[in-house]
């Protein structure tokens, strides 16, 4: 059965009349909706390339439409229009003004990996979403995601300490997206974990909050990979042809 | 594979942050389980965080390396053979570097200019083998004897066993499954349903083993996990289960979670509870419930196994 992803026609292109006489026949009303003509000319013929240069995006090329991608796809089941393949076929014709249309919700790829367990040619999917998140984001065409505050809050502390802690995170994440701690949700669930949580265990993790877990002897690793990830900036930015870090 | 392995009797424990966090119920309750079963385990001394999905995220050949360090000390620091780490996120990254450090020169070489230069041995591909707790109980002691073992049959307790998504896919980074019978199968997992059937529980037919928590959202696009989480909660429901048996420690804190969540936001209120599936063996084999770590538990865990006279 073929899947109906969407329609070609957008209902702003319609034009309908309740009174129109062209060459003296009347074309008023639906029976005859006008649609507005779309020239396509603002081609980027280098976002496929672009996208390839960014983590994830490697393999885009491999891509010959499925939809496999977006049959597969949990977020598509949320929400129909987050929809991988059409994405993937935006970027390799270049067609970026109308990727930007959906610029907001690429950003929710989940990683499920069910893309890339149904994909046929190893395109890797979910790699492909990150690319466009990322790219989106490196071109100023949206902020940065809660995702991305949550993957760099993440990354720094693990490149600091080699390590992370729950509580920190947490915290270092609502500061960042600017959310209030106190909400209904979340004071129902430490209430329930409350109920019988144990001395001890609390008493370990108020040591966590205070003296940081670590891995032994971590800077070396870090001043490594420190390094490393400058380097790699860079790359992507110069491939993008984007300035220095913000 | 039914005669139990000698190699999965010793292993190296990864145990990961999360189960140092929120997962620490399941860092207890496999310990405890080891211990009760017989099996060595030897935490990997010193390690780091494997990157989990958000230093993928900023740069995968990054998580490669944090994963390989871990596999790196496990192979030249312990001489282990093999590795078990029982969440699905260490164990997928694990597994991925193990991949990708076979198959791809560009990962190999940053492996081993990070390694070189913070001055470490770095990993190759093959020096160890790294499995779940679930390959560790499955293949180190098997469902016969865990059958001999128990004390306190799950009988009467009807199980949905959740496996989620790092555990099976890609399916590429996990060569030794879908490889007939015994196997693992990537499509439909078992080996859960198999050593809770071995303790005596009831597995329903559960149609969303391997669906999605949205566990990587779970923070920062909280209305859609909520609603993949409450999908879960609700076919466990509508296929009977008493309990949702987990076995990552990221799917069942999101699972706690997004129940709560799912109450507080939308008043859709669901009574299945969550316990990992560690818990749920060592009840069977007469381990107290505090002992696995079941008052660590957000859901209503306790209660539901009084109810079912088995705590």
């Amino acid at each position: 059965m073929p899947i109906h992803e969407r329609s070609l026609i957008r209902p702003e292109n319609l034009k309908t009349h309740e009174k129109l006489v062209m060459d003296g026949v009347d074309v008023s009303g639906h029976w005859s909706t006008f649609i507005e003509p779309r020239v396509v000319t603002d081609y980027n013929e280098a976002l496929e390339e672009q996208i390839a240069a960014l983590p994830g995006g490697e393999f885009i090329h491999r891509c010959w439409q499925c939809g496999s991608c977006t049959n597969a796809c949990t977020v598509n089941a949320v929400n129909p229009d987050f929809n991988p393949r059409f994405w993937i076929y935006l970027v390799r014709i270049g067609l970026e003004s109308e990727l930007l249309r959906d610029k907001d919700i690429i950003w929710q790829c989940v990683s499920c990996h069910k893309c890339t367990y149904a994909c046929p040619r190893d395109v890797v999917p979910e790699g492909i979403m990150k690319a466009i998140a990322h790219w989106l984001e490196l071109q100023g065409h949206v902020p940065k995601s809660r995702s991305t505050l949550f993957d760099e809050e993440f990354t720094r502390q693990v490149v600091e300490t080699g390590k992370i802690e729950d509580g920190r995170m947490i915290r270092n994440f609502f500061a960042a997206t600017a959310q209030p701690l106190r909400q209904d949700w979340l004071v129902a669930m430490a209430t329930r974990v409350a109920r019988r949580f144990p001395v001890m265990l609390g008493i370990k993790m108020g040591l966590a909050a205070l003296f940081r877990p670590r891995t032994r002897g971590w800077q070396r690793h870090q001043a490594a990979i420190e390094e490393y990830l400058g380097e790699q900036d860079a790359k992507r930015r110069k491939a993008l042809g984007i300035g220095e870090t913000q | 594979m039914s005669n139990t392995n000698a190699k999965y009797r010793k292993v190296a424990y990864y145990p990961g942050c999360a189960l140092e966090g929120t997962g620490h119920a399941y860092n207890v309750s496999t310990v405890a389980l080891g211990r009760k079963l017989g099996l060595e385990v030897e935490e990997v001394p010193n390690w780091n965080c494997c990157g989990a999905m958000e230093v993928k995220n900023i740069d995968p050949k990054v998580q490669t390396y944090l994963s390989s360090r871990v596999l790196a000390i496990a192979a030249h620091e312990m001489k282990a053979a093999t590795v078990m780490a029982p969440c699905n996120g260490c164990y997928h990254n694990l597994k991925k570097a193990e991949h990708d450090l076979a198959h791809d020169p560009a990962s190999r070489e940053t492996v081993e200019r990070i390694a070189r230069k913070a001055g470490d041995e770095p990993y190759r591909a093959g020096e160890v083998e790294t499995i779940h707790a679930l390959d560790w109980i499955k293949h180190g002691v098997g469902e016969e004897e865990l059958r001999r073992r128990v004390k306190k049959s799950l009988a009467g307790l009807r199980v949905a066993n959740y496996y989620g998504c790092m555990y099976t896919r890609p399916r590429h980074i996990f060569p030794e499954k879908d490889q007939g019978p015994g196997s693992e199968s990537t499509l439909k997992p078992h080996f859960m349903d198999d050593l809770l059937a071995a303790a005596g529980a009831v597995n329903v037919d559960f149609p969303l083993k391997t669906a999605c928590c949205g566990g990587a959202h779970t923070l920062s696009d909280s209305d859609i996990s909520t609603k993949l989480v409450l999908n879960i909660l609700r076919a466990a429901e509508a296929a009977g289960a008493d309990v949702i048996a987990t076995e990552c420690p990221t799917c069942h804190s999101g699972l706690e979670m997004h129940q709560a969540r799912a109450e507080k936001v939308l008043g859709q209120k669901t009574k299945v509870v969550m316990l990992y599936f560690t818990q749920l063996l060592g009840i069977a084999l007469g381990l107290s419930p505090r002992s696995i770590g079941n008052h660590e538990n957000a859901s209503e865990a306790l209660e539901r196994l009084q109810e079912k006279a088995l705590a």
